[in-house]
């Protein structure tokens, strides 16, 4: 009889994983099942370009069910719970879909309300994100009428969705203030819980460097405890204030809510512990996640995403044949970060290495840490590679779940 | 990475005074620590997380972040602020005698 493969999540994790499946299996071998509650997929990256009207909502959604390979069958329902002891998956139409396998990639659920204050009164009126498609064209209006005053960008706290967004959402807004002339009629402030510009020291005193250069204040160790957006504040548990006309926040992240129902799949925060190298789940042998559903310490982003589904898609073939499953993921991870006036930067690191200069993937590619033209261009073009052949799972030549060493300047620092 | 002396024991400490060898810590070395921070007298509540997170840490490599220690500790992450002022998880790891939490990627 068929083997059942069931994924959680149709967004970039468990659609790539989906069409890879499917490619790896005859269909009497192995059926591949979708659920996702809704049938909008979201290029997520695109977001970031919303607010300022460089590219508008309907233009980075599409079906999720036209991304899938012919033979996938799609369940547009919520899930319920998942019985990992007995090996099935509750919907919320009261459907039971039993396993052999099961794939988690439900991503993470932003928590605005578990910051007190942020979803109260000012909320998508003074204190907005652009994590959202609605938030992300509610803050396009808000800027399109932005006439200076205080601009205070803010990530509530780690871990959220690609880390570097916030980052470059604040290079972009000193862009489009100073395309629109208000930038001399505006402060601009990023602030953050970490004690530097990034999470990793090398890019962080790039960034801080260019932070400085273009006027931004940067406040660290903020751990955002309360908002008031009728007054303007946003309040850290230490007692420090940050005053703010708009406020730009990335709100906390969890896991799906559906996983704190599931009996030992989740942690305190909602992610699924999961094998760092084989990306199977602790809870249990037959259960893989990816993306950022998973509690590993990687980024959570779409480059991270796309090297596990590798992975996974032969683990879940060597599990089902009995074979041991290969260690084979690092950490690998790669972003482009905007820093506004069509230029970019782009960054390449993993588990172990954090990111260094240089070039990707090899000597002849694109610059490491460095501002430029050909980056800008490079994250552009993500958007065709993200639907053409990321989704649909191709192998792009070069790129490989390892990270690459050729290129760049280890003995940069230790 | 040196050695010094805390409570006049000889430990090994990273450059920001974490202990890199938590089985070299006891109770004394944490109450001397806590005072050098600004931490006269440790609390019952201060033991609590300091423990919890020293447990925590030695059962799975890796020390909790302020969030899942406001939610599993029962210690509200207001009050984390209150008892560790500054930064209540990398404070009580160091009371604690584990590595400096790494910060999130
Ligand atoms: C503003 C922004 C900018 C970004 N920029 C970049 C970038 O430049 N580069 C990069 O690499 N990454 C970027 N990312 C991150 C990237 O989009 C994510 O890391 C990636 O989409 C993760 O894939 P995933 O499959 O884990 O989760 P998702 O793609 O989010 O998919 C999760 C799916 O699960 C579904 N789901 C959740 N709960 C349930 C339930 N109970 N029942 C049914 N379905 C459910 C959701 O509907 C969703 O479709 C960005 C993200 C944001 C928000």
């Amino acid at each position: 009889m068929a083997k059942q493969i069931v994924i959680l999540g149709g967004g970039t994790g468990g659609t790539m994983t989906a069409n890879r499946l499917r490619r790896r299996f005859d269909e009497d071998e192995a059926e591949v099942h979708v659920v996702d509650r809704d049938d909008r997929h979201v290029y997520q990256p695109g977001l970031l370009f919303v607010p300022f009207g460089l590219t508008g909502v309907e233009d980075i959604v599409r079906p999720r069910a036209r991304q899938l390979r012919k033979g996938i069958t799609f369940h547009e329902q919520a899930v319920e719970s998942v019985e990992p002891e007995r090996d099935r998956v509750l919907l919320e139409d009261g459907t039971a879909l039993p396993y052999d396998v099961l794939v988690i990639a439900t991503g993470a659920r932003l928590q605005p309300e578990e910051t007190e204050g942020l979803t109260g009164p000012g909320w998508n009126e003074r204190a907005f994100t652009f994590y959202t498609p609605e938030g992300a064209e509610r803050l396009r209006q808000a800027l399109d009428w932005f006439d200076g005053g205080r601009i205070v960008v803010n990530l509530v706290d780690m871990p959220i969705k690609c880390p570097v967004a916030p980052l470059e959402f604040t290079f972009l807004t000193d862009w489009f203030l100073r395309e629109n002339g208000v930038r001399s009629r505006t402060e601009l402030v990023y602030a953050t819980p970490l004690d530097a510009a990034f999470t990793k020291p090398v890019a962080s005193e790039h960034l801080a460097g260019l932070l400085e250069e273009k006027e931004i204040e940067l406040v660290t160790e903020l751990n955002a405890g309360e908002v008031d957006g009728v007054g303007g504040k946003l309040i850290g548990y230490d007692g420090r204030e940050v005053d703010f006309d708009l406020l730009v926040t990335v709100p906390l992240h969890g896991g799906a809510e559906y996983l704190e129902r599931s009996p030992g799949l989740a942690d305190a925060l909602g992610f699924v512990p999961t094998d760092t190298s084989t990306l199977q789940a602790t809870a249990s042998p037959n259960v893989f996640a990816l993306g950022d559903a998973t509690d590993l310490p990687a980024s959570k982003a779409g480059s991270v995403t796309h090297f596990e589904a590798e992975v996974l898609t032969e683990n879940v073939e060597r599990h089902l044949a009995g074979k041991e499953l290969v260690a084979g993921f690092d950490g690998h991870a790669n972003c482009f970060i905007e820093t506004g006036f069509h230029k970019a930067l782009l960054i390449d690191f993993n588990y172990d290495t954090e990111p260094l200069p240089g070039h990707y993937p090899s000597a002849f590619g694109l610059p490491l840490l460095k501002e430029s033209r050909l980056n800008h261009l490079g994250k552009l073009m993500f958007q065709w590679v993200y639907w053409h052949a990321l989704l649909p799972g191709r192998d792009i030549p070069g790129i490989g779940p390892e990270m690459p060493t050729r290129g760049k300047k280890l003995t940069a620092r230790t | 990475m040196a050695t010094t002396l805390i409570a006049d024991a000889p430990v090994d400490v990273d450059d920001e005074g974490f202990l890199t060898d938590p089985a070299q810590w006891n109770e004394a070395i944490a109450e001397a620590i806590a005072r050098e921070n600004g931490i006269p007298q440790l609390t019952d509540r201060h033991w609590l997380v300091v423990r919890f997170m020293r447990e925590r840490y030695l059962a799975t490599g890796m020390a909790p972040s302020i969030r899942a220690l406001g939610k599993e500790s029962g210690v509200p992450v207001k009050e984390l602020y209150e008892l560790f002022p500054k930064g209540p998880a990398k404070l009580a790891a160091k009371i604690g005698g584990i590595p400096k939490p790494k910060g999130c990627i």
